[in-house]
């Protein structure tokens, strides 16, 4: 069978549902691959992600528990401990490895929570304008209006300390530029004919919101949800290293940070190897985003 | 015996702030079953606004639109769109693009509830001279006449019998266009289909329309029958100078 070769991807005059949507995947998919950049960031992501889900095979020692604390403690990158070790004698390699369960468990949730809520918001309030705008739109405008970090540390401040808590937190503060994107794109598609057209064929809000508006605000919202990453994982750790995100022992990167910066300058490696994984995965959301803009949306196109 | 569809003193007006446009300023007309009116103007002059508040896309604010006699409900109901359609002007904006062709003409049927729609999109391309192939293409991989092939075949798979239609030719070329008329024609014959038909091409007008109003500043200023255009029997100056435009651009005579 000619399933899934090249020429049947490409077809002009695809057969069926499935090939007319697997070959617009592979033509996004061809162009993205000739973005080098884009593809040193999605590189990163599936490591990050191949990391978190073989952690238990790849870290070599427990995170939690550390060595002998007499002998163990704060040993500098070597064969045995390629990281070195922390304060508490942990292997920092192995925390480095578990804490990527964190950081993606971090970013899926937000991702997940402020996306719907972003476009849920954006295509309801352009859509219908008048006053339901108004009002959709002048909450978006309050929560915007609070500083980020501020917010999320007033939340988690209300709600105690804890990594659900800091996701709720950056959740709640990061959609409401995705209202203002999916709201804008929505203002400029509902006088369209192809909305009008699906007007006249008798279709309801609801059915025009979804499968009309929304595929079309869904690009720009995953680009700027891709870009968002960097300072949602950026965020959570700077929670963690206020001591307001997750809590000791658990491995999270900014609370490392955090702990190893009493000895900074005796022994680097504490507080600089975490530091180096969210710089590393920050940039790898950042090349991936940008790849994802000059694939996805053609008017932003070089 | 009822007008298929009958308008009477239609008004629309737009409001923007402190401001108010009368686009459509009084205009009736009644269509006949089967018969093919025109209504033709400058732009500006209100006709593509006079189709938009026959089928709920622009605001009714004065006057009656009539229906099989009876007065249309506001908003449409479903019955309403199952009867009359509309063909848009530009078939680069009339068509979602990221939906296949497929998705574009089973969205109607789902919407009214149809069953066999594997058949009827089938059989709404072919009536439309487009093969099955095209069926799961995406619009941006149809040409233009094409893509207005597929917003016909849009606009008949509910098996209307009003086609309200908004230059349905302009935006393509000479050609393409001769092509989109003779089918619409053929529809026309086929299905007993009521048109009206708005265009600033008085050529198209005569060769579609057995009737058609002239229109300028929202309201009626002629209305002629075909006979009449080609005959160039017209009462109105604004009429005669749409006739004269129409023949062409000819070097204006200055004495010396």
């Amino acid at each position: 069978m000619s399933a899934l070769s090249r020429e049947w991807l490409l077809s002009e005059q695809p057969t069926s549902r499935r090939q007319a949507r697997l070959g617009q995947v592979y033509r996004t998919w061809l162009s993205l691959r000739s973005n080098w950049l884009a593809m040193v960031g999605l590189g990163i992501i599936v490591v990050l992600i191949l990391v978190a889900l073989f952690a238990d095979v790849i870290a070599p020692y427990d995170p939690l528990a550390g060595g002998d604390l007499r002998t163990a403690r704060l040993l500098p990158p070597s064969w045995e401990h390629p990281f070195g070790t922390d304060e508490q004698a942990r292997d920092i390699f192995s925390r480095i490895v578990y804490g990527s369960r964190l950081t993606l468990m971090v970013v899926a949730l937000v991702a997940v929570i402020a996306t719907p809520i972003g476009l849920l918001v954006g295509t309801t309030a352009g859509y219908f304008g008048g006053w339901v705008d108004t009002v959709l739109m002048r909450t978006t405008d309050i929560f915007l209006a609070f500083p980020r970090l501020i917010l999320a540390l007033a939340f988690v401040a209300a709600l105690g300390p804890g990594i659900e808590n800091a996701i709720i937190a950056i959740a709640i503060t990061s959609w409401p530029p995705y209202a203002r994107l999916a709201r804008a794109e929505t203002l400029t598609i509902r006088d369209s004919d192809f909305i009008n057209a699906a007007r006249l064929q008798g279709a309801s809000s609801l059915r025009i919101l979804w499968g009309h508006v929304t595929p079309l605000c869904l690009s720009s919202v995953i680009i700027r949800v891709t870009l968002d990453m960097a300072g949602i994982i950026l965020t959570a750790a700077g929670l963690g290293f206020l001591g307001l995100g997750a809590q000791p022992p658990q491995p999270e990167w900014g609370a490392m940070i955090a702990a190893g910066r009493r000895f900074l300058i005796d022994f680097w490696w504490v507080a600089t190897i975490p530091g180096i994984a969210i710089f590393t995965v920050s940039l790898g959301f950042n090349l991936l985003g940008d790849g994802l803009r000059d694939v996805l949306d053609p008017k932003a196109r070089k | 015996m009822t007008a298929h569809l009958d308008i009477r003193d239609l008004r629309v007006s737009f409001h923007s702030g402190a401001e108010r446009v009368d686009a459509v300023r009084g205009v009736s007309f009644r269509v006949e079953r089967g018969a093919s009116y025109g209504i033709v103007g400058e732009s500006g002059s209100g006709k593509s606004t006079v189709l938009r508040a026959i089928c709920g896309l622009a605001p009714v604010t004065g006057g009656e639109v009539l229906f099989e006699g009876r007065p249309v409900s506001e908003p449409r109901d479903a019955a309403f769109y199952r009867n009359v359609q509309m063909v848009f002007q530009d078939p680069y904006a009339s068509l979602h693009p990221r939906h296949t062709i497929d998705r574009v003409l089973s969205e109607p049927l789902a919407i009214h509830g149809f069953k066999d729609r594997d058949k009827r999109i089938e059989t709404a391309l072919r009536d439309v001279g487009l093969g099955p192939r095209f069926r799961f293409a995406y619009p941006h991989q149809l040409s233009g006449g094409q893509r207005q092939r597929v917003a016909v075949a849009r606009a008949l798979i509910l098996e209307p019998t009003v086609l309200l239609l908004d230059e349905p030719t302009s935006a393509l070329d000479a050609s393409i266009q001769a092509e989109v008329l003779n089918l619409l024609d053929r529809l026309r014959a086929e299905r007993g289909l009521t048109y009206v038909l708005v265009s600033h091409d008085l050529a198209v007008v005569a060769h579609m329309c057995e009737q058609l109003m002239v229109m300028q500043h929202g309201q009626t200023v002629e209305v002629m029958t075909r006979a009449d255009l080609q005959a160039g029997r017209a009462t109105q100056d604004y009429t005669r100078r749409l006739l004269a435009a129409s023949e062409g651009y000819t070097p204006m005579e200055t004495s010396a």
